[in-house]
């Protein structure tokens, strides 16, 4: 049977961003210059409908490098007006508040900043009250402001409750593009992909367009890899540490060379100097080529976790000062922040993109 | 000082008449033999690049695998190649010249921020032939715009030149209007690459015939020919066919310029093509579509209006590249006839009668399949097969002009002249002498090929002759 391809695939409920999505990937497809710079195009070229749930899939995939809106000739003013890197970051940001859990909250935090810092100035309070009013009778190091009963009482579901908020929203989202059951060897190929952001490499390694124009560079590619690192070496402090606590009886404080500090200091360092780059870059970047409505969201989101490294780090380093206790409420009230917004913040892009990647992996190698 | 009038106080070494491929490639040659160089691009900075920005890939020759190429490519296919479309009108000097300096080009591009990639999807019949760009021609031409502005090249854009001045045999200055503001520009050499005409649509209807109006314009709207007209209302030399341009047939609803790569229709072979009276007029099935899709130019602009439609039904729709306008769509002839605005009647009665020449055999889209029709003219020679099978679909045709042939006559140096001799100081490049090698047809890539070799060398040249 044949497609019917002047009616489509379109349904009544799609959004603007949606149709506009379609109208311009099937201008690319008909193109396909752009094929030799990430996974999006080829993914397009498999396809000749699009789908609701194809353009969400091409969105996520998308790793906002901009090499596609330079190489453009169909840009504004042409009458065909593509903006490619824009069009699926508005349907990128739209998709995950339409899958988050509850909905609504993603919209709010993605869209502004300042409810972001509400939300911030909320925690550091709680923590400055709690330190204030609970501070337990003995305790060494941070236990002493604040017991450990009262930390994992307060952080175990305050990270493990977003989570699974997130895997309800993957759900959806996997339901939504249609993806299969899940193969080893397609894990690995998405975590390869992740791990060397080999879709922000422009395609030859010459990085992306981000923050320098028709310029190549692979200044975000790196930033956003020491972010990632960063971030995977001070989760792997804290898991670290949990276990040392649980598991061999020895509490904090730990001293440097002890695998919380020798994971923690390095990560720390690493998510300020990318966060802070990152942020850089967003100032330099062309803000009408990504998604305008969530830029205040997303930069605030970046210097949260900016501040989450420099208290960290700042934390370890007025050890036995009477900085402590304020530091530690500041630290403690923006890891708590941070951990409440992963669903409805610019973090859950980590799953989304992975959940991505393994789906592009499952559809190279159906065509194969 | 405004920036007008700060270009035109300076003494320029070399003035460059254009912004696309051919000028880039001069000017990054001149700046760095050491050369002032200064780019006046007629378009607005979005549009800079002229028709390069819509290219795909260049033809290259290469004795052994190089780069994305794969294979080899020797000097004597390339041209023998080049031969057959241009059926001899080829200057055989100038034509192995470029073929044999493409080698070296490749990796030169490559040095200047081009980047290749793997021929494209769909594209694999081009793989030992044609570089492919990553990103296309406008990757390409932002990467030697990025080049050039390292080399300290000057550039201005809107800078529409009206006016070379040349005194016995010598330039001397550009007449120009920069964003409206008129100027001149001294120089001590110049370079005119500045496409063709085929974007003036008046001068397209004196050479064509008043059905030129109808064409629509593949590429830019800033190569109008201005500076090519210049230069032969003051006696040089020409040659190429002033009568002639490139035709391809494209989707009849592609905007009138700057439509670019995406208009292209390859539903031809698969169809049955009528005019606007509902009749065939030409064997569809002749060769793939590649090597026939610059015939259909000509051929619907001899048809009535300058319009056709190709017509095919649900088998066929999966069988060619997506096409950026949907096809009219219906569940009969007689109603499709209706939506594109053809005689029902008359349209039904062709495919009836199409229908029944067709005979039984094996239909294979992706190569010459012999399945003919019998006992009708014209003949459908490959892929006839009825149009039979609901819903049916219909797409109109248009020519779209790639480029004229008319241009300048250049020497191996690249340097134009006029009755008198070679004038002393002015080289051309690019499309605007791409008449002194092709004489008519065009092979996919050797535009790019023409202008980055002869740029380049108008570029050296050029500062030889200053230095
Ligand atoms: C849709 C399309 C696809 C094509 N694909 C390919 C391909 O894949 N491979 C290939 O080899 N060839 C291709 N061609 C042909 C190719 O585009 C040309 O051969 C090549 O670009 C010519 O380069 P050029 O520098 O001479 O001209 P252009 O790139 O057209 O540049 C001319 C420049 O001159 C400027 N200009 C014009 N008049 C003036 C003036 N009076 N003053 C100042 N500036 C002026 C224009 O603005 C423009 O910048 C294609 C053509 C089209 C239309
Ligand atoms: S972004 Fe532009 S150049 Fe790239 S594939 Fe799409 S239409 Fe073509
Ligand atoms: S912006 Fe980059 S990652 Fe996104 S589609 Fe374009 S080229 Fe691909």
């Amino acid at each position: 049977m044949s497609i019917n391809i002047v009616q489509g695939v379109e349904t009544d409920q799609e959004t603007e961003a949606i149709q506009e999505a379609r109208r311009q990937v099937e201008i690319c497809n008909a193109c396909r210059y752009c094929e030799g710079y990430c996974s999006v195009f080829p993914a397009i070229t498999r396809k000749r409908l699009f789908a609701e749930g194809d353009l969400t899939q091409l969105a996520n995939l998308c790793h906002n490098c901009r090499g596609c809106y330079y190489a453009c000739q169909y840009t504004e003013p042409h009458e065909f007006a593509l903006n490619i890197p824009k069009i699926l970051a508005e349907v990128r940001s739209e998709s995950w508040e339409t899958f988050a859990w509850p909905g609504g909250l993603a919209r709010r935090f993605q869209e502004s900043g300042v409810t972001m810092a509400l939300l911030l100035t909320a925690g550091l309070a709680l923590f400055f009250a709690l330190i204030q009013f609970l501070q337990p009778e003995s305790g060494r190091g941070f236990y002493a402001y604040l017991s450990h009963g009262l930390m994992v009482a307060l952080f175990a579901p305050a990270f493990l409750l977003p989570l699974a908020t997130i895997a309800i929203s993957l759900r959806r989202y996997w339901r939504s593009v249609g993806g299969a059951r899940v193969r080893l060897s397609q894990l690995k190929t998405a975590f390869l992909d992740a791990a060397q952001l080999r879709n922000l490499s422009g395609g030859q390694g010459q990085g992306c367009n981000f923050e320098q124009g028709t310029r190549y560079t692979d200044r975000r590619r790196w930033l956003h890899q020491a972010v990632l690192y960063g971030f995977l070496l001070c989760f792997a402090s804290t898991s670290s540490a949990t276990l040392m606590h649980y598991v061999m009886g020895w509490e904090a404080p730990y001293g440097f060379f002890t695998p919380p500090k020798l994971l923690g200091v390095p990560g720390g360092i690493l998510l300020m100097i990318g966060t802070a780059g990152l942020a850089w870059l967003k100032l330099r970047a062309a803000p009408e080529l990504g998604a305008v409505r969530v830029w205040g969201g997303e930069m605030a989101f970046v210097l949260l976790l900016f501040l989450v490294a420099a208290t960290g780090l700042a934390l370890y380093a007025a050890s036995g000062t009477a900085a402590v206790s304020p530091l530690l409420a500041i630290h403690l009230g923006a890891v708590l922040t941070f951990f409440l917004l992963m669903p409805y913040s610019k973090m859950v892009h980590g799953f989304y993109r992975l959940a991505a990647l393994v789906r592009d992996a499952q559809q190279k190698e159906s065509t194969q | 000082m405004s920036e007008v009038e700060s270009l035109s106080r300076q003494d320029w070494d070399v003035v460059v008449v254009g912004g696309g491929n051919a000028a880039l490639c001069a000017a990054i040659e001149a700046a760095e033999a050491g050369c002032r160089v200064l780019i006046l691009e007629g378009a607005p900075e979005p549009y800079r690049g002229g028709n390069s920005r819509h290219t795909r890939n260049f033809r290259c020759m290469h004795k052994g695998p190089l780069s994305v190429l794969t294979d080899s490519y020797g000097e004597d296919e390339y041209f023998d190649d080049l031969m057959l479309v241009t059926k001899g009108e080829t200057d055989e000097d100038l034509a192995r010249l470029a073929i044999r300096s493409s080698e070296d080009c490749l990796p030169w591009m490559e040095a200047h921020g081009v980047r290749f990639q793997p021929s494209l999807s769909g594209t694999l019949s081009l793989s030992r032939t044609n570089a492919f760009f990553l990103g296309g021609g406008k990757a390409l031409v932002n990467a030697y715009y990025n080049t050039a502005e390292d080399l300290g090249v000057s550039v201005a854009y809107e800078a529409q030149v009206k006016h070379v001045e040349v005194r016995d045999g010598r330039f001397e200055a550009v007449q120009a209007e920069i964003a409206g503001a008129p100027c001149r520009i001294r120089g001590r050499a110049v370079i005119l690459a500045s496409g063709g005409f085929q974007a003036d649509i008046d001068w397209l209807a004196r050479a064509w015939g008043p059905s030129a109006r109808n064409f629509l314009i593949r590429g830019t709207p800033y190569n109008r020919g201005v500076v090519l007209n210049d230069m032969l209302e003051q006696g040089a030399e020409s040659v190429g066919d002033p009568t002639q341009c490139h035709a391809v047939a494209i989707d009849g609803r592609a905007p009138k310029f700057d439509g670019g790569i995406v208009t292209r229709l390859d539903c031809v072979p698969f169809s049955i093509v009528v005019n606007r009276e509902g009749e065939r007029f030409y064997d569809e099935g002749e060769d793939v579509w590649p090597k026939r899709y610059a015939i259909w130019g000509r051929l619907v602009a001899a048809q009535p209006d300058q319009v056709a439609y190709s017509i095919i039904d649900s088998r066929s729709i999966d069988l060619f590249m997506p096409s950026v306008f949907k096809p009219d769509q219906a569940d009969s002839i007689e109603e499709l006839a209706e939506k594109l605005e053809l005689p029902p009647d008359k349209l039904k009665e062709t495919v009836v009668h199409f229908n029944a020449a067709c005979r039984e055999g094996d239909f294979y889209p992706t190569e010459l399949d012999g399945l003919a029709t019998q006992g009708i003219s014209p003949a459908k020679t490959n892929w006839a097969r009825p149009i039979s099978e609901p819903p049916f679909y219909g797409y109109a045709l248009r020519p779209g002009v790639t480029f004229t042939y008319l241009g300048l006559k250049v020497d191996r140096t690249a340097r134009v002249s006029d009755a008198q001799g070679r004038y002393d100081n002015i080289w051309a490049a690019g499309e605007i002498m791409a008449g002194s090698i092709l004489g008519q047809g065009y092979l996919a890539g050797f535009g790019m090929t023409i202008g980055t070799v002869f740029g380049r060398i108008a570029g050296q040249e050029a500062a030889a002759h200053v230095n």
